[in-house]
């Protein structure tokens, strides 16, 4: 760096107003008396949220705790392909597969279980479902009084499913659509709209 | 001497008859393939082998046949030159690979056979994204009980007929599209698939070790797979020393006792004063001071019954820590399970008996040659454990069992009884029986999954085994317990055993250096 490059800026000189700082405190006085009028007589540009009293709007695509998603007869949609445990960097999901008692598929999830105190909420289970069975949910106050209880299972995480589906806060990809299963166009046989959709 | 030109590079093929595909192996090129198998004849029906091929002319020219042709098919001969990178041969992959793609379903997340399919790999590798077909796939249903260990997913098929050639080659069972044994390993796609690994595990998550089968003494190669210590499944590995490329199913399905929870987990001794012992550090000193107790009074008092499922390095061992202690002491073998006659393949109705090409053996344990040799040096003759305790009754016998297997037990009534005459009784062995009930030290022996050693088969051929497991937290494997008894530091190296043993015994000269190659050693001449 040469020195013509450099420019010096210098602070400002104070003044005898600046030295004795009662004109800088009326200023900051008179904004904090705003903001308190504001807040005692008018509900105004109000930001504070009265919590838990109040629950705050959060946006769809907000990663709270899991759910698993249920297809439309009410049963589980996972098909137990262990992509979301493979993606996990946390190690957090444990599946064990069995045969499915259905006719439509071959695989579903005897257990699946997701250690939510390990879980670090990144949503890579989500992106490497292949039908969309996992989604991050806007539920975010998570408390247990034990470890074990923050270990989710099946019925659980179906649980928050239903919550959520009772509560109308369906996260992003239930909102935007339902997606078919993985690269198959929604034109071969798949109902709903495909991946290419959304 | 031929030479074989494989995308510009030439390979010196010598005299031998190979296809294009093996050619273009030893230049290191892949040439994709489905229904192209070394051990099967060749259909070349799958065509994903095509590749452009032509001829090096003596002037140097290269001439080019104008089409694709399958390289499974075509012989290798001097100066065949092969293109498998031009755009005609790619576009030949491409669109085959489109074509058997046609009806496959898109189930990949669902397939057992994903992460170790060839659907995968190639299309990954040589084929489109898309497909262009509009109608609807074609969906036959799925036979789930093809068999008692298969399940066929009909619509994966690909229809490479791999598993029928194999019916009828192989096994010579030809049962036409019904197949019943060690056709899993063939199928290339997710076909066929085991019931008895179907949805236990993906495969991405198994770890796989080199190892031997302790179910017959074929010692058929295998890739052990596991994951956090638990054995999911046994696969062939392809060894033309010791079996070729495929094993049988009593072996492939016969592991489940390795994770049984039955197993002795700790070593136990019983004392008379009702204070029992249970650890290491208490039990093998007191086992040691006790022996030589024994030979103190009475020096061809102790006898040692190896039995034929330790490795030759365990024999090995345990040998010297007796004969340490007296050299009077008495090797015997334990028994030899047998089941029946050796069953060969392929099976035919023709009076004419073909050649054979797989042979399961009636004597059901991995290494009798070798525990042989270990008795024939230390002894001179072998003689079987029920022939020397019906003449003689040791004071103590330590029973080095190990005895692969949950349901069978290795020794019957007679046997048991003369057990019980002697007055001290070891007993190392993997499961709880009658036996263990009347041994004063009960110590826990290892599953061939969890050690590290030799086995040697009926043809003398020295394999290598690899810990895949480790055992549980009180068991100790047997060689290390051999180790610790003859006070010698450290955890049991298999590969400086064999060095000593090649060191001291003849017949195992052939191990010196104590590296094995994978496809294991011949320790006798083969003429």
């Amino acid at each position: 760096m040469k020195a013509e490059d450099i420019s010096w800026v210098k602070s400002p000189e104070f003044g005898v107003m600046d030295q004795i700082f009662l004109p800088a405190i009326f200023t900051g006085m008179v904004t904090t008396l705003t903001h308190m009028g504001n807040t005692l007589f008018s509900s105004k540009d109000v930001v504070t949220q009265q919590f838990p009293e109040q629950r705050p709007n959060l946006p769809a695509n907000y990663r709270g705790v899991h759910r698993l998603n249920r297809d439309d007869e009410g049963r589980v949609k996972c098909v137990a392909c262990y992509m979301c445990s493979t993606a996990c960097p946390a190690h957090c999901i444990d599946i064990v597969a069995a045969p499915s008692p259905w006719p439509d598929r071959e695989k579903y999830p005897e257990v699946f279980v997701i250690d939510e105190l390990r879980c670090i909420y990144c949503g890579m289970c989500e992106q490497a479902c292949p039908v969309d069975a996992i989604e991050l949910t806007t539920l975010y106050d998570l408390t247990g009084h034990s470890r074990e209880e923050m270990i989710f299972n099946k019925e659980k995480l179906l649980s928050v499913f239903d919550k959520t589906v009772a509560m109308g806060t369906d996260p992003v990809r239930t909102t935007h659509g339902r997606l078919g299963v993985a690269s198959e166009p929604a034109s071969r046989g798949v109902t709903g709209s495909s991946s290419m959709q959304t | 001497m031929a030479t074989v030109y494989i995308n510009d590079k030439a390979v010196d093929i010598g005299d031998k008859k190979l296809n294009l595909v093996q050619a273009a192996e030893l230049a290191g090129v892949t040439i994709p393939h489905y229904c192209y198998h070394p051990a099967l004849s060749v259909v070349a029906s799958c065509r994903m082998c095509l590749v452009e091929v032509g001829e090096k002319k003596p002037d140097g020219t290269v001439v080019m046949q104008p089409r694709v042709i399958p390289a499974c098919q075509t012989p290798a001969k001097d100066n065949t030159v092969i293109q498998t990178a031009t755009a005609k041969s790619k576009s030949a992959q491409a669109q085959t690979l489109e074509s058997i793609l046609l009806n496959h379903p898109l189930d990949c997340p669902v397939c057992d056979k994903a992460g170790e399919c060839k659907l995968q790999d190639y299309s990954y590798n040589y084929g489109n994204s898309e497909s262009r077909m509009v109608d609807e796939k074609n969906t036959p249903p799925n036979k789930p009980d093809l068999g008692n260990n298969i399940s066929l997913f009909t619509d994966r098929c690909i229809m490479c007929s791999r598993c029928v050639r194999f019916t009828r080659e192989i096994s010579g069972t030809a049962e036409l599209h019904v197949v019943n044994r060690g056709v899993v390993d063939l199928c290339p796609v997710g076909a066929l698939a085991s019931k008895d690994f179907l949805y236990t595990h993906r495969v991405w998550n198994l770890k796989t070790q080199d190892s031997v089968c302790a179910g017959c003494s074929t010692g058929c190669s295998i890739h052990l797979d596991t994951n956090k210590n638990v054995v999911y499944r046994l696969r062939p590995r392809e060894n033309p020393n010791a079996q070729g490329y495929f094993m049988c199913d009593d072996g492939r399905l016969g592991y489940h006792y390795v994770n049984s929870s039955n197993r002795i987990s700790k070593p136990h001794m019983k004392s008379e004063s009702g204070a029992d012992l249970s650890s290491w550090k208490d039990i093998l000193p007191t086992l040691r001071a006790e022996l030589n107790a024994v030979a103190l009074k009475n020096p061809a008092g102790i006898a040692v019954m190896l039995s034929p499922f330790l490795t030759v390095e365990e024999g090995f061992l345990l040998a010297t820590f007796i004969k340490s202690i007296s050299h009077k002491s008495k090797l015997v073998l334990g028994p030899v399970p047998v089941i029946g006659e050796d069953d060969h393949y392929p099976k035919t109705r023709s009076s004419v008996a073909p050649q054979v090409k797989f042979t399961i053996r009636n004597e059901k344990c991995p290494n009798k040659k070798g525990i042989e040799q270990i008795i024939k040096h230390f002894e001179g003759d072998v003689i079987h454990v029920a022939d020397y305790l019906s003449k003689n009754t040791p004071e103590a016998l330590f029973i080095a069992a190990g005895y692969q297997g949950e349901e069978v037990s290795w020794f019957d009534n007679n046997l048991l009884e003369l057990f019980k005459k002697v007055k001290l009784l070891i007993t190392q062995d993997l499961f709880p029986s009658a036996l263990t009930d009347v041994s004063k030290y009960v110590i826990p022996s290892a599953a061939f999954s969890e050690k590290e050693g030799t086995f040697v088969n009926f043809a003398g051929l020295a394999q290598e085994l690899h810990w895949a497991c480790v055992p549980l937290k009180q068991v100790r494997t047997d060689g290390q317990v051999y180790l610790d008894l003859l006070e010698r530091k450290g955890l049991l190296q298999a590969a400086n055993i064999r060095d000593e043993i090649a060191k001291s015994i003849p017949y195992f000269s052939k191990l010196a250096g104590g590296k094995l190659e994978s496809n294991g050693v011949h320790l006798e001449n083969i003429s």
